[in-house]
Parts: C-alpha cells; structure tokens; sequence
C-alpha cells in the first residue's frame, strides 16, 4: 500500500509552512508597526483560509497520508522531504492555523515595543508549529521541532512579564535538555531500519527488537513528556506561562503542548509498541498523578495565569491517560481533547490577557467582583471556564467523556483514580468564577474598567463557537480521525505480535 | 608542471611578496590591507576555479585533488572574511600592520600547501610555515599598561607549538621507520601490514598527538584559551577557525593511510573526543570573555570532529570534513560581530554585549545566529554537522560516545544562550551603538546565508566532499 496520496494539484501544505516565512521577512520592508500588525494579521488569515482546503479535500476514508509532497533532500542519507497530513494531524493543523490570527489580534495593543520582531517571532512560530504537524520524515520534523524554541525563547525572554529572563532560560534549557536524545533515537531508527530510511510512515511497524524499542521508546519519552508537560517535568510550563505575554501563552497552551502528545501518537505507538506496552503503566501512574497534581495545585493559586497553566497539566493529563490506555475510545478522546484543550485554554489565557491589559495585575484578587462592570467579559469567561471543566454541552465534556469510558475499559481502579481530577477542576474553575464575577462587589478598582472592545469580542467569539460546536455536535471533527486512529491502533497491535 | 595546478599558491606567494616590499616603508598599513583582500580574493577565485583540477607537483609529493581544493576553498573564504572584517587592526601596533598581513597570507600559504602534502617531509614544512607564522600575529599586539597579556599568550602558543612539533616528528620518525618512506602512498600498505607491531601504532598516535595541537583537541587543547584571549581579536578569529581546516585535512590524509586500522588508534580517538567535548564545555560554562569562551568551546568543537573521525571510515571523515566547513562559518561569524563590538581592539566580555539588539540590529542577529549555530540548534549548518557526525558515529557502532556528545550538546547550550540572552533581553544602558561599514555588513550578511544555507541544503557539499575523500585514497 502506498502510504502517500498526492491528491492536491499544488504544494498546499508547502505554502501553508513557508508563506508564514515570507511573511516574516516582508515584514522588515514595513514602515510603521501599524502596517506590520495589519500585515501579519493578512498573512495568518490568508494562511487560514488556505488550511480550510485541507478539511473539504480530506478524505476521512482512508488512513493514508493526503497532500503528500515527496523529494529528495540529502539523497545520501535517504533524508526526504515529504509532508502530509492524515486524521491524527489534520486538526492540529487547522487549530494552528486558525489560532494564529486571533495571536496577532490580542497583541494589538499589548505589545508595543519592538513590535515588528514580535511579529516575525509569530510567524516563525507558526511556520516551525505547522511544520512539526505536516513533516513525514524524521529529520525534517526535528528541524522544525527544535527551531521551535528560538522564538519562543526570545517570546517569552523579550515580551514577557518581571521575571521574562529566567522563565525563558528554564522553558530553552528544560525543553532542549529533553530533546537531546531525541536525535540518537532517530538516527537508531534509520540504521536498524530496512531499507534505511527517515520516513516516517516507512519507520512504523518495523522489527525492531524488545530491548532497541525500550531505549528507543525511553529516548522518545523523555523529550515528548516534557513538552506534554506530564508531571513531574511540568516545572518550566507555569514559569513559561506565567512570565510569557498573551500570545505566547496562548500558543504555548494551545499548540505547543500538543506535539508532545502527538509524539506519542505519531512515533511512540506505531514504532515501539513494545516499549509502549512496558512502560505504560508508569506513563498511566504520571497521568493520573498528573491529573491529581494539577488539579490541587490550582486550586491554591492567586495568580489567575498560574491557575490555568496548573489546569493545563491536569487537562494534559487526561490526554496521556487517554493515548496509554491503548483503546479507540480512549484515544479518539485524547485527540479531541487535543482540540478541545487547545481552545479553551487558550482562550482562558487570552481572557486573562484581557483583564491584565486593563488592571495590569494578574492577581484574582484585584479582579474580583468585575460582573457588574464588564458584562460581556464575564458572559464569555464563563462559558470558557464551564468548557474547562467539562461541563455538558461543551467540547470538553466529551472528549473527557472518552477518555474515561476509554480508562473504565482498561482498568475501572485507574478511572476512579482520576475521577476526583474532574471534580477538583470544577473546584478551581468555579472558584476562580466566584471571585471574579460576584466576589467583592465593592472592589474600587473594577467598577470603571471597560467592557469588551469589537477587537476582543472578535478574539473570542470564534472560540466560543468551537466550545459549542465541539461540544454538542462532535461528529464533524471526529469523522475525521476515526480511520487513522483504528489503523494506528491496528499497527500497534500487530507490533506487539510480530 | 601545469601552473594552473598551483595558482592559488602562486598568488598568494605574489601577495606575500608585495605586501613585503609595502611593509618596507613607513605608515602603508591601508596599502597593505587593500593588497591582502586583494590577494585574498584572487586567491579565493584561483581555488573556486581549480576546484575540479587533479594532478601531482613536485615529484608527487604534493596532491592537487578535489580534497585539497575543497579545503583550500574554505581556508581562503576564512581568510577572506577576516581581512574584511579584522582589516583595520584596531589594536595591533601601527609601525607593524603591514608585517601583521604579510604574517597573515604566509600562514594561510603554508595551510594551502598544507591540505595539499602526501610526503612527510614537505608535510611538516608547510606545517611549520604556517604555524610560525601564526606564532608571530599573536605578539604583535599592542601592550595594555602593565599588562604584557599578549607576550604571555604568545610565549605559550609557541612553547606548546614546539612541543607539538616534537611530538609529530618523532611520530613520524617511527611511521618512516615502519614504511621505509616519506611518500603516503608507500606509508598506508606498510602499516596495513605492520598493525601488530607496536612501532606502527606509537608512530601514528604521536602523529595524531602532533596534529592535535592544531585542532585544540585534548591532550594538546591548553594553550587555546590564553591565545585566544591574549591575541588581538582579528588574530584569535584567524586561529580559531582557519588552521583547523587544515587540521582536519591533515588527519584525514594520515587517517586514510591507516585504514583498516587497529583499535588501539580507535580507542586513542574516542577517549580524545570525549574529554575535549567534557573539558572544552564544562570550562566554557563560567567564563566571562567571550573569546575565552568560544576558545574552551572551539575545544568541544574540536571534540565533535573526532566524533566523525573515530569511525574512520568515509562516511565519518566527510561528517568531520562538513563540520569543521560549517564550524569556519559559525566561527568567523561570532568574531566578526567581537571585532565590531571592541571599539579599540579590546576584549569584549559577555557583558559588554548587553542590548546589542538596539546597537546594531544586523550584529546582533549574526551574532544570535552564530550562538544557535555553534548551540547546533536548526536550521543552522551547527545542527546539521551535528546530525551527520552522530549518525556516522552510530553507524560505527559508537553507542555511548554519540550518547555522550548528544549530553554535550545540552551543557553547551547554556553558555551560548547566555549569550543570546544578554544580546537580546538586557538594556543596553549607555553602551555606545556599534557601526557596521558596508563591507563587513554583506560579509555578515553573507556569512548568516551561508548557515543557513549549508543548514538546510547540505546535501551538494556532502557529497562533493564524500567523493573527495573517496577519490583521496592514495594507494589504490
């Protein structure tokens, strides 16, 4: 079976990668910061509208790889360049994509210094995110998964908040310390690989013995559950999120989290099924821990930032428990909640951009009690925050859903471990709700903040229509990803059976 | 003879030679410098053109092949870069400058003839030459008050060269006592023949030992940071990234003759490489001037090239081969933006960088570039060096010396960040901006291009030098 489809005319997912660049570079032609953002902001929405043909031209019938694009790169070490989406990353894409736009809109007015390096960071971020997704050669794939972290680094190092300079060095050397032995791993891929090669898809279900996939599988873990973050390497996540600017957390909590768990996905289950099925039960153990861990630590925070990156661990949590508990429910929930955690939590951190533009405090207490005064906001926070903690109707609901009817398959002790993780996210969201809309009605500082401005009722309004569209009429989005993750379940059995 | 074979050489004698009878009168320092770049240049387009040349001088004791030209290419592009940017000699003696080129272009002649020697004999002149060349830029700058840093450096640089040079003699004393010959071609099937004897394996070791004072790889890897922070900074960019070149070239040709090898020679270069990749950055993580710094890292840098050579195989001597091509670009990158930043020719410590992104925009992104590059960080030629040197390590069956330069590559991030962090995140409070003249603006410019490019398309240069590295086999 060939596992690529060229079923596009032109280099779509080329362009999607490198227009960003382009644009990045164009954007040093322009005069004044104005005409940069307005720039930017025409090159993510382009970029937008050109990703929606992935989602019309897909076909969800098959697992193969569609809109591949294959050629020769470094022909002596079998290095390709092949690009292609299929059901596990198609979404991932579009969430890039469509998030980036509303990136530049929360940065409108809250950046403004150095405003045109900021852009190009944007869109260099966003060419190396979509890069990761749609990369189908190994080598390929780590270029732009560590060329990520420059500016991300210099994001959170420039724009970010009092202590920008430390929660920038921590998040570089956490991430890049953990990815290290990626490249060992990938270059021990290719040699015990027949014919070698750096294919990904050529790469699955090879013979690699026990002992090579328990070290590969190892290798892999490492890099992959720092950037989740799973507990206990989440430490530069609060720190990074907490000093990052809006846009960065957002794309932080929305995108970059994910590659870990798409990692998983993409080259733990498929290549080292063996590995997967030894550890996993430690991986699950984090998961929960994770879980646990997350939930009480948001639960004591003040720092509205820090309560929802504590959040962001718990949630991911849930997306590892569901990826290793190895069954189609569980994994379809995970990659939903993929989605679902990538917009809630980003718009939680862009609802938090908003407050802190108008008080400059991210502290709940200087936020309490500002229903009466910003109407809207609350309305929408609300909604966000209900999404958060999975409440009926909205996208979190199910996917949280699957991925504990997915753990009750696998073990009921391990989803009544986890349970309690759902209640404390209730715990923290409503508490954080309580403060800010009813909490301290005669707070000075907040009765004359002003409402929602039309840019910022743009930022959320798309979000909000994901949280409810996800969440009472999943079908469209699942559809999607159904036969890639049975065929990836199928490869990874058969891995375990050779 | 065909003269095209040797044209590079020749031009560079010419340019010596005019540059000599400049120095001869008073206050031509500009004179001279425009001839350098001159000679530099022509030199430059004399290699690009001969690159496809192949023949034997000088009763064929000297090779021009692709190998040679590809090294050659690079060692000119090196001092190119240098005379562009290090051209004003801020801080070298104003009586001495036109010596100070005239020094300059003798040593990049003997690297030339250098990567071009298959005898020992002429081998070790054009080390010589080259290296006592060298020996002679580092005095040559000016004296601080009180503070004869540079005679220190200098002494040091020549004490440990000597030394070195001992060492490679009598190495080579022992090869020739093994092979009855000077000539390579006779050296590689008497040592084949001879693994087992004891004379064969000390003679090459001492050899390596010898050539690893160049390289500034462990155990001859002392005297690079005193140099390198005694010298003047254009002197410290020339040492640091061209005469490795040759370096490498030179292991390569001795390592050629040595396949099939024993294992003891194996051993010697895994236990090279892993201390040079240890010292050179645990040393580079607390130091506070920047050329200090880049000379304990050059260590580790050193040590990734052995990486490749310990295969030896084909395969890993190219991956050597492309990095030490990429570690002149990263190198000179990083200086070029030193010799910006020192305004007087002083040293420049990490400090003294702070907000370079508002001073000059251009060098800070050169000099960000370089970090991430040497970091081995994508899409910098750093990374892709990296990757092809622990792929042809593992293929070798190298486990844990790829393992343990992977670990490497994460202490060494911590001081090149350091960098880019005090470039970018600090204030540059009232620091003076840097001005970059347009010719060392392109270089920068060009030298940024080539990072990336080499980064992301380095499949033309690999090949190319995997093939001269196939063709440079001597005895088949």
């Amino acid at each position: 079976m060939n596992v690529l489809v060229f079923n596009f005319s032109w280099p779509l997912l080329s362009t999607l990668v490198f227009l960003p660049l382009v644009g990045a570079l164009i954007l040093f032609l322009m005069r004044s910061d104005r005409a940069a953002k307005i720039w930017t902001l025409a090159v993510t929405l382009f970029n937008a509208a050109l990703s929606l043909q992935l989602y019309t031209g897909f076909n969800a019938a098959t697992a193969q790889y569609q809109f591949a694009e294959d050629l020769a790169w470094i022909p002596s070490l079998h290095i390709r360049y092949t690009l292609g989406v299929d059901g596990i990353s198609l979404l991932l894409v579009l969430l890039t994509t469509l998030l980036m736009p509303l990136c530049v809109l929360c940065s409108w007015r809250a950046i403004s210094v150095r405003v045109k390096e900021f852009l190009a960071c944007i869109l260099l971020m966003e060419a190396a995110m979509l890069g990761v997704f749609v990369a189908l050669d190994f080598v390929l794939f780590y270029i732009f998964w560590e060329a990520m972290l420059i500016p991300m680094f210099l994001l959170i190092g420039v724009w970010g908040g009092p202590r920008k300079i430390y929660a920038s060095v921590k998040f570089f050397l956490y991430t890049l310390a953990g990815s290290v032995l990626l490249p060992v791993a990938i270059i021990a891929l290719y040699l015990h690989s027949t014919p070698h090669t750096f294919s990904i898809p050529a790469l699955m279900g090879q013979p690699y013995s026990a002992a090579l996939q328990a070290g590969l599988f190892l290798a892999f873990f490492v890099a992959f559950a720092i950037k989740v973050p799973m507990f206990p390497f989440h430490t530069w996540l609060p720190a990074a999120h907490v000093e990052a600017p809006t846009a960065g957390s957002v794309l932080l909590a929305s995108v970059l989290l994910k590659m870990g768990a798409y990692g998983f996905l993409r080259f733990c289950l498929p290549m080292t099924p063996l590995g997967v099925v030894t550890f996993a039960p430690y991986v699950l153990a984090l998961s929960v821990a994770g879980i646990i861990y997350g939930g009480l630590t948001a639960l004591a925070q003040s720092d509205m930032k820090r309560l929802v990156a504590y959040s962001s661990v718990a949630h991911m949590g849930f997306v590892t428990l569901g990826i290793f508990v190895l069954n189609t429910r569980g994994v379809e929930g995970a990659l939903l909640q993929m989605i679902n955690h990538g917009i809630t939590t980003g718009a939680l951190f862009l609802c938090v951009g908003i407050i802190y533009e108008r008080t400059h405090s991210r502290e709940l207490s200087a936020a309490t009690g500002i229903g009466r005064a910003m109407p809207a906001y609350v309305t929408a926070l609300a909604f966000f925050g209900l999404s958060s903690f999975a409440f009926p109707g909205t996208n979190n609901f199910v996917g949280e859903f699957l991925v504990l009817a997915g753990s009750f398959a696998f073990s009921s002790k391990l989803a009544a471990l986890a349970i309690p993780g759902v209640v404390l996210s209730a715990a923290y969201m409503l508490r954080m709700l309580q403060r800010m809309i009813w909490g301290g009605t005669n707070n000075p500082a907040s009765s004359h903040l002003m409402d929602l401005n039309a840019r910022e009722i743009i930022t959320l309004v798309p979000l909000l229509l994901f949280v409810f569209w996800i969440g009472l009429l999943p079908a469209p989005f699942m559809n999607v990803f159904h036969v890639s993750v049975s065929h990836l379940l199928q490869q990874f059995h058969a891995g375990l059976h050779p | 003879m065909h003269l095209i074979l040797f044209a590079p050489e020749i031009l560079l004698i010419a340019g010596c030679l005019a540059v000599f009878a400049i120095s001869l009168g008073v206050g031509r320092a500009r004179l001279a410098a425009f001839v350098t770049l001159g000679t530099a240049l022509a030199g430059l387009a004399a290699c690009a053109a001969t690159l496809v040349c192949r023949g034997d001088l000088f009763f064929h004791a000297y090779r021009v092949d692709l190998f040679s030209q590809l090294f050659k290419l690079f060692t000119m592009l090196g001092l190119v870069a240098v005379v562009v940017f290090g051209r004003q000699l801020k801080d070298i003696r104003a009586d001495v400058r036109p010596e100070y080129f005239l020094f300059l272009l003798l040593g990049t002649f003997g690297l030339l003839t250098l990567v071009s020697s298959i005898e020992l004999i002429t081998l070790f002149i054009a080390l010589e030459l080259s290296s006592y060349a060298l020996y002679l830029l580092v005095p040559l700058r000016q004296e601080r008050s009180g503070l004869r840093v540079q005679m220190e450096s200098a002494a040091k640089y020549v004490m440990f060269g000597i030394m070195a040079t001992g060492v490679l003699l009598f190495g080579m004393s022992y090869l020739f006592g093994v092979a009855g010959s000077t000539y390579f071609r006779d050296l590689a099937p008497a040592l084949a023949r001879h693994w087992s004897d004891p004379a064969a394996v000390v003679g090459m070791t001492l050899v390596l030992a010898g050539l690893f004072f160049k390289l500034a790889a462990f155990p001859m890897q002392l005297w690079a940071p005193d140099v390198y922070q005694g010298a003047s900074n254009e002197t410290t960019a020339f040492i640091a990234a061209v005469p490795k070149i040759g370096a490498v070239a030179v292991l390569i040709r001795f390592l050629l003759c040595a396949t099939p090898a024993d294992h003891v020679l194996t051993a010697v270069l895994v236990i090279a490489s892993v201390c040079s990749m240890f010292f050179g950055n645990l040393a580079a993580l607390v130091q506070k001037d920047v050329k200090r710094m880049l000379g304990y890292s050059s260590i580790a840098h050193a040590g990734y090239v052995l990486v490749g050579l310990v295969t030896l195989h084909a395969g890993g001597y190219a991956a050597a081969s492309f990095y030490i091509f990429g570690f002149v670009v990263m190198s000179l990158g990083a200086f070029l933006v030193l010799c910006l930043v020192s305004r007087e020719g002083e040293n420049v410590l990490v400090d003294d960088l702070a907000g370079l992104h508002a001073r000059s925009p251009l060098a800070a992104l050169l000099m960000g570039a370089s970090m991430f590059a040497l970091a081995g960080i994508p899409p910098f030629v750093g990374f892709m060096g990296k990757f092809l040197l622990l792929t042809e390590a593992l293929r070798g069956g190298f486990v844990l010396l790829v393992v343990l330069a992977a670990i490497n590559t994460a202490i060494g991030i911590y001081y090149y960040l350091n960098v880019v962090r005090v470039m970018y995140f600090s204030e540059p409070g009232d620091r003076p901006a840097v001005r970059l003249d347009a010719l060392s603006a392109v270089t920068g410019v060009l030298l940024l291009a080539f990072m990336l490019l080499l980064g992301v398309l380095p499949a033309r240069l690999l090949e190319n030098t995997l093939t001269a590295i196939q063709a440079a086999v001597i005895w088949k």
